[in-house]
């Protein structure tokens, strides 16, 4: 890794909070270009919602997010909107076009956003749903695939603009452990040879050790983030107990962190 | 500047040996050399090994890694050898995961011609079809109407109170004025044509008349229908897409019991009070056409008793409970029947509606035929 790396996203005094019940106060991260960035902890400590906010779905009750140090919190509508075509995004439960078959559902945002001739989508998508490993699958319904498979074509759908950040909200939740590896694997293939900065949220330890490279540890008790850096420093070196817990998974904090 | 635009060439090394050599910026807003003509000039040297050079690739992204793949797999299906030379890491790297998992063989499904679906024999087919799915499903809920009797059915009774509010109190509006114009409109239509004998007085007739045997009951119904009936498909067809009507029935439930049965029963407890409410609306709607045309209120009251019947209002009421199961029905057999994506769950509600307003009609026509030889 170089010393100088360059900010790619920064959350500066971030809170969250649906009406009165703050969920986390006070978040100070920055995500540098080409990280693997997780966001952990338990279950219902504001995962979700900090991506949500990052995504721009909702916004937060105070403090800025920055990419390339534009604010995008303050940006106008149509300025998200520019910034956010070139993010590629899944959601937690997958969220493919159920209506569409998986070749329309990849194609879409290269219809939207691409001047490309419809011959040369077709290419693109053949060629994007094969980098996921469903080459041949361009026919088919989300609901005629597996739940593997489905994360997979959400996947290439992500990847279909060729993003510069990618964003995943539990990607391998509910697959076995080697569909879950493969995916992680294709994760930082992907990432490396397209170079996109990758901010994903995720409870799987190996996924973390595997592939982060830098990770927030948000709490649920103190509401605010006591973690931050190189998973495999923190496990050894935090100074909270609870995240070395929860790398190390401990019978305490294994509790807390079932989804 | 011509080294711009992304170009190929097939170059001959020795007689079985070609050389693909890619050339310019092979990136989004260039116009690029249709694959199909490397295909048709692979097709037509039949090498047996190719190189791709990428020495004279100014930059890529995935417009050139669409067009790889098709060389790759075109290569493939040939048995041409395929290496590379001079390739950027980042495209050999894609290169590898793109082909790691083969393509699945997929023989395009035959896509039977439209007029198929006219076929005459076809569309029998389809409507005894599909009516012997309605009777399945009517002799279900029958099934689950005798446990219920009978105090085994899994129905849950605060199940049934809250579709009662949401079919009932929540309908008021709309009913409220659907009714209201109905009863003038009726009022209208019997004006026209009493006046020509001097009869204005029997509007009364005509409208409580109207209004309690047949139009209350058929404009609430219509009304429930698009309301009520598409909501039920709605939630339904979503359950299913979710798989929660899987869980149900794995739970040892049947989804008749505890989704179809509340869902009717609530229907049938709110309708013949919604369509008491909507005659009462009715008949003032048309008191009011009436007092406009010269006919004052007492007059109208006192015409309108006469034709006020029990027997009217029963007429009406067995209607309501019986288009209430009808619209019932229609709604949960959609829902249930639903595919599983949007596009499915939307195509349920239409035809909840669509289906309830058939059995409406035809429902009416028989009840009142029966009545009509009855003598009621
Ligand atoms: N739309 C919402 N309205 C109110 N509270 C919400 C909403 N979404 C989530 N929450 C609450 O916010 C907290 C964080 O949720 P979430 O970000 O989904 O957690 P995670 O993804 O970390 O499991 C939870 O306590 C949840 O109950
Ligand atoms: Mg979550």
């Amino acid at each position: 890794m170089q010393e100088e790396r360059k900010v790619h996203i920064e959350v500066r005094d971030v809170t969250m909070a649906y009406g009165s019940f703050v969920i986390q106060r006070d978040l100070n991260f920055n995500i540098y270009e080409g990280d693997i960035f997780v966001i952990m902890g338990g279950s219902g400590c504001g995962k979700s919602t900090l991506l949500k906010h990052m995504l721009g779905l909702i916004p937060p009750s105070a403090g800025d997010i920055a990419y390339h140090g534009t604010s995008f919190t303050q940006a106008s509508p149509k300025q998200q909107e520019a910034m956010r075509q070139r993010w590629g995004i899944t959601y937690q439960s997958g969220g493919l076009f159920s209506a569409m078959t998986l070749a329309e559902n990849v194609s879409l945002p290269l219809q939207l956003y691409t001047e490309y001739s419809a011959a040369d989508i077709e290419a693109i998508v053949a060629y994007k749903l094969s980098l996921v490993g469903l080459g041949g699958y361009q026919s088919y319904y989300p609901s005629e695939i597996s739940g593997g498979m489905a994360k997979r074509a959400a996947l290439a759908r992500a990847i279909a603009l060729d993003p510069e950040i990618l964003f995943f909200d539990e990607p391998s939740a509910g697959l076995d452990p080697i569909s879950s590896r493969l995916l992680d694997e294709l994760i930082i293939q992907l990432k490396e040879s397209i170079g996109a900065t990758v901010v994903m949220v995720t409870h799987e330890l190996p996924s973390i050790f595997a592939i982060a490279n830098n990770c927030v540890y948000l709490d649920n008790t103190t509401r605010t983030m006591i973690g931050y850096g190189d998973p495999a420093y923190l496990r050894e070196h935090s100074d909270q107990a609870v995240v070395r817990q929860f790398l190390t998974r401990s019978a305490a904090a294994a509790e807390e962190d079932t989804a | 500047m011509s080294n711009q635009t992304p170009d190929f060439q097939l170059l001959t090394e020795d007689q079985d040996n070609y050389i693909l050599s890619l050339s310019g910026e092979w990136v989004q807003g260039y116009e690029h050399t249709p694959f199909a003509e490397l295909q048709a000039q692979l097709r037509q040297h039949r090498p047996g090994a190719l190189t791709v050079d990428g020495t004279a690739l100014a930059s890529w992204d995935s417009v050139l890694m669409a067009f790889l793949l098709q060389c790759y797999n075109l290569c493939t299906s040939e048995h041409i050898a395929l290496h590379t030379r001079d390739l950027p890491e980042g495209v050999i790297k894609l290169l590898d995961v793109a082909t790691a998992v083969k393509p699945l063989d997929q023989s395009p499904e035959q896509q039977s011609p439209w007029w198929q679906g006219l076929n005459p024999v076809e569309v029998m087919h389809k409507i005894t079809e599909d009516i012997t799915e309605s009777l399945d499903f009517i002799g279900e809920v029958s099934i689950a109407f005798v446990r219920l009797l009978m105090g085994k059915a899994n129905t849950r009774f605060t199940d049934i109170r809250d579709f009662c509010y949401q079919a009932g109190p929540n309908a008021f509006g709309i009913i409220s004025l659907t009714s209201v114009l109905v009863g003038m409109i009726l009022a209208y239509l019997g004006a026209a044509q009493l006046q020509q004998f001097g009869a204005q007085v029997y509007v009364a007739d005509l409208v409580v008349i109207g209004m309690l045997r047949e139009m209350g009951v058929l404009m609430t119904a219509i009304v429930m229908a698009g309301r009520t009936g598409a909501a039920y498909a709605a939630q339904l067809g979503t359950m299913q897409t979710n798989e929660e009507i899987d869980a149900i029935t794995t739970m040892g439930i049947s989804p008749i019991e505890f989704l179809v049965m509340p869902r009717m029963l609530a229907l049938v407890a709110v309708m013949p009070l919604l369509v008491i409410y909507a005659n009462l609306l009715g008949i003032i709607g048309g008191g009011i056409v009436a007092g406009g045309m010269g006919i004052s209120p007492l007059q109208y009251i006192t015409q309108g008793q006469d034709a006020f019947a029990i027997t009217h209002i029963m007429v009406g009421l067995l209607k309501s409970v019986v288009f209430a199961i009808l619209i019932a029905i229609a709604g949960c057999q959609a829902g249930i029947n639903s595919g599983r994506s949007s596009a499915a769950v939307g195509q349920a509600a239409t035809e909840a509606v669509v289906t309830a307003i058939v059995y409406l009609i035809v429902a009416d026509a028989a009840i009142n035929i029966l009545f009509q030889q009855l003598g009621i």
